[in-house]
């Protein structure tokens, strides 16, 4: 169970927030992903109209006043975030859950009255540092409980438990855990100079990992998350580090000329990475120490920028083998190698997707970028970004349904999250300077 | 009588002998009258000797001074002269190579430098792949400098992507401005 897994990672980290109580509905013990709340293949087309009332405050007093509203919109906020729902707004609803007795009794009409098809209800109970809440996910037209929980933490965990429920949510409507533990490497010029930067997958709480004081671009993490690999002009050149993230471990490779494009395989302390030591830029690939295992391309000409499809099988990359950049997959075992993109005549920046079946990628028509889609079987090509500035280095959240960007379309280079196709286009979040080079990490990156 | 003769005998030694004695100290004055003469004509001439070798010496330091700010010239042409390169291309143009002979002469006339070559590229492409063609740009002039018969030794070569533009701007002439080969001197 999934709730386990968290409490024994967080029992070390010394935060006290438990599940005290799960209260599923009877007969739903199935996996959410038969349950057709979301259409999978087609989950933004039809938004699904959700209240979220302000939780109910158990005992009065400041605190719990404050911390009732403040938990009760980072619901809304972190699951407006998916794509998946419609937010209605609180001025409509025809009952103060504030003067309801029982949360537990609900007259559904109210909410089915004004079009709700969910409804989220919570109590918050706040003790010293402490508090409790109870969290509910309700189906209003079939009138049943689908979700339930209690947690108990220091209120300064309150993120945790809403985010801790979200994913709940949309484990139960889609069968995913959906990106509610994951993070977002960037590159931001905040502090004059390029750094990596890491914050959390709503933009919140940005950091600062990288203090090279030179150029550093390209973070990507490993499939654990514990890893993070980047290119720094540190040393005065373009070199790539192999960094972990909570102890002092690292490798360097600093070959002559570029060392670029790092890449991790799948559940693998290995990574693919462009290097041009032989005088000519190929994709190699690497042990977690930086040792090179095998080459990977062997045409003369530009060939970098590697990504992997989940099973580690195949590798999208780009190449000018064809006299303009395009992604182009290798099958690792055979050695095969295939052109995916004929549309434009600078395609580069492929990411592959969680799911393993498309490619996003940025591709440039008069001077600027946008953001691509296409199967690996290079049918089903659209375009997500249309008219909006200068837009790079798409990003698949680690469920697949949406895709971090960088875009100029305000201006400076910013991040921006879309869903995978292309809806609800907002921006993450705004430093000082320019930011660019998101890279999303895996769902389990332990915050 | 005898007394005499030697008062007269002593009288015809003795005048002339004054007479000598007076012709001789003329005969003196005379001499450090043309020892003046000469110190003076030594110092009008050595004089003018100096005034020559001042000349001489202001050309040469004229040389000298026109020789170092020939040489700096070379020098920061060699060092502010960039190559250009067209979109997306690491080919060396007709005026890159013209270019590129010169700093090859630099080179061969400054035998004790080694040089790095900037590869940089504009902003439109994307990050990583400006990179590799930065790379590719800095290769290309680093290959033609060696055909000219620069040792490999002396020269460096490094990419720097679109990190580094020249001119900020996000139109075609800072464009053209930024895709460049540049040159340093370690």
């Amino acid at each position: 169970m999934f709730s386990k897994d968290r409490m024994k990672k967080h029992s070390i980290k010394t935060i006290c927030l438990i599940v005290i109580a799960s209260f599923m509905v009877v007969g739903m013990g199935i996996c959410g992903a038969r349950y057709d709340y979301i259409d999978i293949t087609h989950p933004f087309l039809r938004k699904i109209p959700i209240a979220i009332p302000v939780f109910k405050k158990i005992y009065s007093g400041d605190a719990t006043e404050r911390l009732s509203r403040t938990a009760s919109d980072l619901l809304a906020e972190t699951l407006e975030f998916t794509g998946y729902f419609k937010i209605l707004d609180r001025d409509a609803f025809l009952v103060d859950m504030q003067t309801v007795i029982s949360l537990a009794n609900v007259n559904f009409y109210n909410w089915t009255s004004i079009g709700a098809e969910l409804l989220v209800t919570g109590g918050v109970l706040i003790q010293d540092n402490q508090v409790e809440m109870e969290l509910r996910l309700y189906d209003t037209f079939k009138e049943k409980l689908l979700v339930g929980k209690k947690y108990k933490g220091l209120i300064k965990d309150q993120r945790k438990i809403v985010r801790r429920f979200c994913s709940e949510i949309i484990f139960f409507l889609t069968g995913d855990r959906g990106f509610f533990n994951s993070e977002i490497a960037f590159v931001s010029k905040n502090s004059g100079n390029k750094e990596i930067y890491v914050c959390e997958f709503d933009g919140y709480n940005p950091r600062q990992i990288t203090h090279t004081k030179s150029i550093t671009l390209s973070p990507a993490w490993s499939s654990d998350g514990k890893w993070l690999a980047y290119t720094s002009y540190a040393k005065g050149k373009p070199d790539l580090y192999l960094k972990h993230l909570r102890q002092k471990r690292g490798a360097v490779v600093s070959k002559k000329g570029i060392n670029i494009t790092p890449a991790w395989v799948p559940n693998k302390f290995e990574l693919a990475a462009t290097l041009s030591f032989s005088g000519d830029p190929e994709i190699y690939l690497l042990t977690g120490t930086g040792k090179i295992i095998k080459r990977l391309t062997k045409k003369r000409g530009i060939d970098l920028s590697p990504t992997w499809s989940p099973d580690a099988k195949h590798m999208a990359f780009v190449s000018k083998r064809s006299g303009t950049p395009q992604i182009y997959i290798k099958n690792i075992s055979s050695g095969a190698v295939r052109r995916l993109t004929f549309q434009g005549r600078y395609n580069t920046q492929p990411s592959w997707s969680p799911k393993g079946d498309k490619v996003a990628y940025a591709g440039m028509g008069n001077g600027l970028n946008n953001i691509f889609v296409i199967g690996i079987d290079g049918q089903g090509l659209i375009q997500l970004t249309h008219d909006q500035g200068d837009n790079e280095a798409p990003s698949w959240s680690p469920d697949g349904s949406l895709i971090v960007f960088s875009s100029t379309r305000e201006g400076p280079s910013r991040i921006y999250v879309m869903t995978a196709y292309g809806t609800d286009q907002r921006r993450l979040l705004a430093l000082e300077g320019e930011q660019t080079e998101p890279d999303w990490s895996p769902g389990m990156v332990n915050n | 009588m005898r007394k005499k003769l030697l008062i007269n005998l002593a009288m015809v030694l003795v005048i002339p002998g004054f007479l000598f004695t007076v012709s001789c100290a003329k005969k003196t004055i005379r001499a450090e009258t043309s020892l003046t003469q000469q110190a003076e004509d030594e110092a009008a001439a050595e004089k003018s000797k100096q005034e020559e070798l001042a000349r001489q010496q202001a050309i040469e330091e004229q040389r000298l001074q026109e020789e170092a700010e020939r040489k700096t010239a070379a020098r920061n042409m060699f060092l502010n002269e960039d190559i250009f390169f067209e979109f997306d291309s690491a080919v060396l143009l007709a005026e890159a190579q013209e270019i590129l002979k010169k700093k090859a002469e630099w080179l061969i006339n400054n035998s004790d430098v080694t040089a790095t070559i900037e590869g940089h590229c504009d902003e439109r492409g994307t990050n990583e792949y400006n990179l590799a063609l930065g790379e590719r740009r800095a290769e290309s002039a680093k290959t033609f400098l060696m055909d000219l018969g620069i040792a490999e030794s002396r020269l460096n070569s490094i990419s720097y992507g679109e990190e580094r533009p020249l001119d900020p701007g996000h139109n075609e002439e800072a464009w053209a401005k930024n895709r460049r080969g540049h040159f340093t001197i370690n």
